[in-house]
């Protein structure tokens, strides 16, 4: 089957749903936007987290999971923006053919003239982490124990250790926790969690589970089902240290080992990555290096909170709107550049004359931070100083440019952002 | 006394330094600083008086789409009656259609607070 459409939206969670309200609140017309879904419903990874916490920038009120779900997928509802689920897109090339199949459709190749990618991330698995040992049943990524647990009503393990402290491993802890399992502890490799602060708080300190910092699993013990784990101490380059091994016994090992951007989809457009993001390189419209290809959310850099991929996702809808009416004219982009203790920066590339009132720059940290400010260069000079009384590598951060400031970043040809530590911060 | 935690009102997650007097915890008392806003200074007090959390969980439901059901207290409950809760809100049963907001159980745990479904399922 052939079909043709204004916008198409790879993914129907989070980013996909602010996507396409974006786009259709630019107006876009309904029925010139699918979002296509492989899950069964919209929402995305939004339903299985059943915590708290969620809203609370974009709605001044902390939601669980799937409720803020459900206001995106009521609008886009109410709006009668088109959506199919549980079709899968096989693949997508730089003229923005997609092709995609569904059990109600078949194989469907769709003729888009803008896309927008919001596949996402995934886990990284045991697989990429190499652990010597037996290969048991009872070894999970915390968000597929978090499937099971809080969509499938089905409890993965009795005694568990969590390898990584990233925030889904942090709420499982707390999950497993409080439907009668033992967490026993969560060993970290580097010397600091990934996860957020309130979270190391309410998920583990609450129900005094032990945070094992500088600690990673040896060894997995057990021949059908896991028996147990050996742990280590590590040293400074991370490697174990011999005299520091713990047997600790356990029917569940889960994985909360960092999150990738799914961007299988992407490569086969082509299009420039980010080899620190794991995503694609985009300008200040989320802009892909594929004229019409726009990437948002988790599939663009791993968010912490969800908020900022809503509202980057609304972007990145308006964008594809702006496209498709009147495009961007051809003029050159300047780049940002991360330098000093800051890991990465999104965008990585910024139109110079038609960028926004105001340009919000998302940014990582490799370490732990105190006091520093995050300095602004436009070609050397400074431009802007934000002072941080914490920086960390698990916490996001963004910085706007406005007024005076913008102008000078828009005849700039690069901006730097770094970390300056010391005195006159 | 001196107590260091770590607010958990927001993402921002502010290092709260607490300090006052053991024999006398009325909220006047209490000196908060660290937090960024007046959120924080409410949660320093209350986890010094009557520490509390939401809670959220999930109950059976009979449904021909999904087998549990989110749900959550519309207000936070003692931290103490945490596992209480659980115990009560894993004998629940719940049956489709529901709506993200129904009351699931009414003066759940504390008189005034409620558990509440999070998600709409329809069949
Ligand atoms: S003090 Fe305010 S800003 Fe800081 S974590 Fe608490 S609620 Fe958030």
């Amino acid at each position: 089957m052939e079909q043709r459409i204004k916008i198409a939206i790879i993914g129907g969670g989070p980013a996909g749903l602010a996507a396409a309200l974006g786009a259709y609140e630019s107006g876009i017309k309904a029925e010139d936007i699918l979002i296509i879904e492989r899950d069964s419903c919209l929402g995305g990874i939004l339903n299985q987290c059943i915590h708290a916490g969620f809203g609370l920038h974009r709605f001044g009120e902390e939601l669980t999971g799937p409720e803020y779900a459900e206001r995106y997928i009521k609008k886009v509802r109410e709006a009668d923006i088109g959506f199919i689920t549980d079709a899968m897109v096989l693949a997508l090339n730089d003229n923005k053919d997609i092709t995609y199949i569904s059990p109600t459709t078949g194989i469907v190749h769709l003729k888009a003239e803008a896309v927008i990618l919001a596949m996402g991330c995934r886990e990284r698995t045991r697989g990429a982490l190499n652990i010597p040992g037996t290969r048991p049943a009872g070894i999970y990524t915390a968000g597929t124990a978090q499937r099971f647990v809080n969509i499938e009503g089905y409890m993965p393990g009795k005694e568990v250790v969590i390898l990584g402290s990233g925030d889904i491993g942090l709420i499982m802890a707390r999950r497993m926790t409080l439907e009668g399992a033992k967490v026993k502890a969560v060993c970290e490799l580097m010397p600091y969690s990934s996860g957020l602060a309130r979270n190391i708080a309410q998920c583990l300190d609450d129900f005094q589970i032990p945070l094992m910092l500088s600690h990673t699993v040896v060894k997995i013990h057990g021949k059908e089902r896991v028996t147990g784990v050996t742990i280590a101490e590590v040293d400074s380059s991370l490697k174990p240290i011999p005299d520091t091994y713990k047997y600790i016994s356990c029917d569940t090992l889960m994985l909360s080992v960092g999150l990738i951007p799914e961007n299988e989809v992407s490569k086969g457009a082509d299009i420039e990555i980010d080899r620190v993001t794991n995503g694609a390189v985009v300008d200040n419209f989320r802009q892909t290096s594929k004229s019409g290809i726009f990437a948002c959310g988790n599939v663009l850099h791993v968010h912490d909170l969800v908020d900022f991929v809503s509202m980057e996702s609304e972007l990145a809808g308006r964008s594809a709107a702006k496209y498709v009416t009147e495009g961007f004219s051809g003029e050159n982009k300047s780049d940002t550049v991360p330098k000093g203790g800051v890991r990465y920066v999104v965008p990585q590339k910024y139109y110079g004359s038609s960028i926004d009132e105001k340009t919000e720059f998302f940014y990582r940290v490799g370490k732990n931070y105190r006091n520093v400010s995050l300095n602004v260069l436009a070609d050397g000079t400074l431009i802007l100083k934000k002072k941080l009384v914490r920086a960390a590598p698990g916490e996001m951060g963004n910085i706007s440019l406005k007024g005076e400031a913008l102008d000078k970043a828009r005849k700039a040809s690069n901006l730097v952002f770094t970390i300056e530590e010391g005195e006159n911060v | 006394m001196k107590k260091t935690f770590t607010c958990v009102v927001c993402p921002i997650g502010c290092e709260l330094h607490i300090e006052f007097d053991p024999e006398d915890i009325s909220p006047e008392q209490i000196k908060v600083s660290g937090n960024s806003c007046p959120r924080g200074e409410k949660y320093a007090k209350s986890e010094i008086v009557n520490p509390e959390r939401t809670l959220t969980s999930t109950v059976k439901l009979n449904s021909k789409i999904l087998p549990v059901l989110p749900v959550k207290t519309d207000k936070p409950i003692s931290k103490d009656k945490i596992f209480d809760a659980m115990h009560i809100i894993n004998g629940l049963i719940v049956s489709a259609p529901v709506n993200a907001g129904n009351v699931i159980c009414k003066d759940f745990i504390n008189k005034g607070v409620n558990l509440v479904a999070c998600r709409t399922v329809s069949e």
